[in-house]
C-alpha cells in the first residue's frame, strides 16, 4: 500500500513538473545509462532536483538519490513523506551546530550501496543576479573519496523563472536539463584549481544564444 | 450513423491514406539517401509526417468526443503554446502574477466563455479586459524597467496563443441554417486546408523553388512554393465543399483567404523566432519543433475563416 502511494506520488510530481516546464534532457556528452555517478547541477529553485529526476529514464530515477538540506525535508509529515520515500534523499544537516551526522560520511557511504547522487555544490540557493555561486568544498571531497564514480555537470536552465524565490505559484514557461561529459580527473590537483574547472564545465553548458531574460531573474 | 459522423469518417480515410503514401515516400527516401547520412530535409520532412499523424489522431478523437473534447483540445493547444511564446518575451520578477494570471484565468476563462456561448464577452475578453487587467496586476509591482515592452508582449501572446487560436473550437457554436450538428466538419475543413497549404507551399518549394520571398526571414518560403502550394490547397478545399455549408465556388474562395492568411502567419511567427534568435518555439513533439511552429498558419486563419463564416452564412 505505502508502495503504491510512494509510486503515485512520484508520478503526480514528475507529470505536474513536465506540464508546467514541458522539461527536455539534452544529453550532450554522456548517455542515460546505469552507471553510478554524481550529478552536479546549478541549483536557483526548490524544484531543481525535481527536475532532474523527472528526465532520469524511470530505471536510473530508482537508483538515484538527492542530497538535500533535512531541516527542509523534515519540517511537515507531508515533506518528510515526499523526501524520504518518494525520493529517498539523502539527507543531511546543514547546520554545523546541531548536526549529529558528518553530511560527508552520509555522502561517501550512500555511494557505497551503489547509489547515485543529484548534488548542488553551491551548497545554498543562488537568488543572486551571477549564474553560478562559488562551489564549496564538498564535491571536491566526494571526487578524492571515491574517484571511479562519474562527475556530471548537469545545467538546468529557467527553472528559476517558473518559481521565483517567495512565490507559490510557478508560471508555465519551457525548461531544459543539460547533461555534460563527466569531469575528468587530474592526479594531484588542488581543490581551487579543481573547483574552478567544475564550476567552468558546469557553466559551459548553459545553453548558447541570445537570451533576453537570463539576468533578469 | 449519421450524416455528420459518416462524413467525417470519410475525411478521416482521406487524411489517413494520404499519411500513409507520405510515410511511405519518407521512409524510401531516407532508405535511399541513407548512404549518404542523415538528409535534412528528409529528416525533417519524416518529422513533419509524424507530427501530423499525432495531431490527425487527436483530432478525431476530440470530435469524436464532441464539443467538449474540442474545446478541453484546443485549451490544452492554447496553454502549450502559450507556455512556449511566455518563454521567448521580456518578463521580468515583477510579470509573476500577470503571467499567471494569463495562464491559470485568462485562458481558462476564454474558452469557458465560448463553451458558455458568451459571444458578446468572449470576443472581447482578451482584447479588452485582459488587455487591461494584466497591466494592471503588473503596475502594482511598481517595476518600470521595459514596462511597455513587457505588457505589450504579453498581451501579444494572449492574442495568438489564446484568443485566435480560441475561434478554432468557436466554430462549433456558429448557427448555420441546414448545417445543423455539423459544425465539427468546419473545424475539420480549416485545418485540413491550411495544414495542406503548409505542406504543399513546403513540398513545392523544395521540389521547384528558384526564388525566396524572404530571405532573411525564412530560406524555405518561395514564391514558386508558395503560388504552388496556395493553388493546389485552394483546389483541395473546393474539392471539400460537400463537407461545409458552401458551394464549390465559395469554399474556392475561403480557401484562398485562409491559405493566404496561413502564409502571413507563418511569415509573422518566423519573424518572432528569428527576433529573438530560436529555430523552434518548442520542443513539444520530441526533436520537432513546438506547437507553434505546426500551428502558427492555423492560429492566423481561424479568425478571418470564423467571421466570413459568421457574417455571410450564421444566423445570429
Amino acid at each position: 500500500m505505502r508502495e503504491f502511494f510512494v509510486w503515485l506520488t512520484g508520478n503526480i510530481i514528475t507529470t505536474f513538473a513536465r506540464f508546467i516546464t514541458a522539461v527536455r534532457a539534452i544529453w550532450d556528452g554522456v548517455e542515460p545509462v546505469a552507471k553510478q555517478r554524481v550529478y552536479f547541477a546549478n541549483h536557483s529553485s526548490n524544484g531543481d532536483f525535481i527536475l532532474i529526476w523527472t528526465v532520469l529514464p524511470p530505471r536510473l530515477r530508482a537508483a538515484t538519490r538527492p542530497v538535500a538540506g533535512g531541516d527542509y525535508w523534515l519540517a511537515t509529515p507531508l515533506k518528510k513523506f515526499i523526501g524520504q520515500d518518494v525520493f529517498n534523499a539523502v539527507l543531511i544537516d546543514r547546520n554545523p551546530e546541531t548536526r549529529t551526522e558528518d553530511p560527508m560520511k552520509q555522502i561517501i557511504s550512500a555511494l557505497d550501496t551503489g547509489a547515485s547522487l543529484i548534488l548542488f555544490p553551491e551548497g545554498t540557493r543562488n537568488t543572486s543576479d551571477t549564474p553560478l555561486l562559488p562551489f564549496k568544498s564538498g564535491i571536491y571531497n566526494i571526487s578524492k573519496a571515491r574517484s571511479d564514480v562519474d562527475l556530471v555537470p548537469v545545467w538546468i536552465e529557467n527553472l528559476n523563472h517558473v518559481m521565483p524565490k517567495g512565490k507559490v505559484i510557478p508560471v508555465p514557461l519551457l525548461c531544459t536539463v543539460t547533461f555534460g561529459t563527466p569531469l575528468e580527473r587530474i592526479e594531484g590537483e588542488s581543490r581551487e584549481s579543481f573547483l574552478t574547472r567544475a564550476e567552468e564545465t558546469l557553466l559551459a553548458l548553459q545553453p548558447k544564444g541570445p537570451d533576453i531574460n537570463r539576468q533578469a531573474a | 450513423m449519421n450524416g455528420t459522423q459518416s462524413d467525417f469518417l470519410t475525411l478521416l480515410a482521406g487524411i489517413g491514406g494520404l499519411l500513409v503514401v507520405a510515410t511511405l515516400i519518407g521512409y524510401v527516401l531516407k532508405r535511399k539517401l541513407a548512404a549518404d547520412g542523415p538528409n535534412d530535409t528528409v529528416e525533417n520532412l519524416n518529422a513533419r509526417i509524424l507530427a501530423w499523424w499525432g495531431m490527425t489522431g487527436f483530432l478525431a478523437v476530440a470530435f469524436l468526443a464532441g464539443r467538449l473534447g474540442v474545446i478541453l483540445l484546443f485549451a490544452f493547444a492554447s496553454f502549450a503554446a502559450l507556455r512556449e511564446f511566455v518563454t521567448l518575451v521580456h518578463r521580468r520578477a515583477a510579470d509573476h502574477w500577470a503571467i499567471a494570471a494569463a495562464f491559470f484565468i485568462v485562458l481558462p476563462m476564454q474558452y469557458w466563455l465560448i463553451w458558455y456561448e458568451w459571444h458578446g464577452l468572449w470576443a472581447i475578453f482578451i482584447p479588452v479586459y485582459a488587455f487591461l487587467l494584466l497591466p494592471a496586476v503588473t503596475v502594482l509591482q511598481g517595476d518600470t524597467r521595459d514596462f511597455l515592452v513587457r505588457i505589450s508582449e504579453m498581451q501579444w501572446a494572449l492574442m495568438i496563443c489564446v484568443y485566435c487560436a480560441s475561434h478554432v473550437p468557436a466554430l462549433l457554436f456558429l448557427d448555420i441554417p441546414g448545417f445543423e450538428g455539423r459544425n465539427v466538419l468546419l473545424i475539420a475543413f480549416l485545418i485540413v486546408v491550411v495544414q495542406l497549404s503548409d505542406v504543399l507551399q513546403y513540398t513545392t518549394g523544395k521540389l521547384l523553388g528558384r526564388n525566396k520571398i524572404a530571405p532573411s526571414l525564412s530560406p524555405s518560403k518561395t514564391w514558386e512554393g508558395f503560388v504552388g502550394g496556395i493553388t493546389l490547397a485552394t483546389l483541395i478545399g473546393t474539392g471539400l465543399w460537400w463537407i461545409t455549408p458552401f458551394t464549390p465556388l465559395q469554399a474556392a474562395a475561403l480557401s484562398l483567404a485562409i491559405t493566404l492568411a496561413g502564409f502571413v502567419g507563418g511569415l509573422v511567427m518566423s519573424a518572432i523566432k528569428r527576433d529573438r534568435g530560436v529555430k523552434d518555439w518548442g520542443h513539444m513533439i520530441a526533436g520537432h519543433g513546438g506547437f507553434i511552429d505546426r500551428l502558427d498558419s492555423v492560429v492566423f486563419s481561424a479568425p478571418l475563416f470564423f467571421h466570413l463564416t459568421r457574417y455571410f452564412w450564421s444566423a445570429t
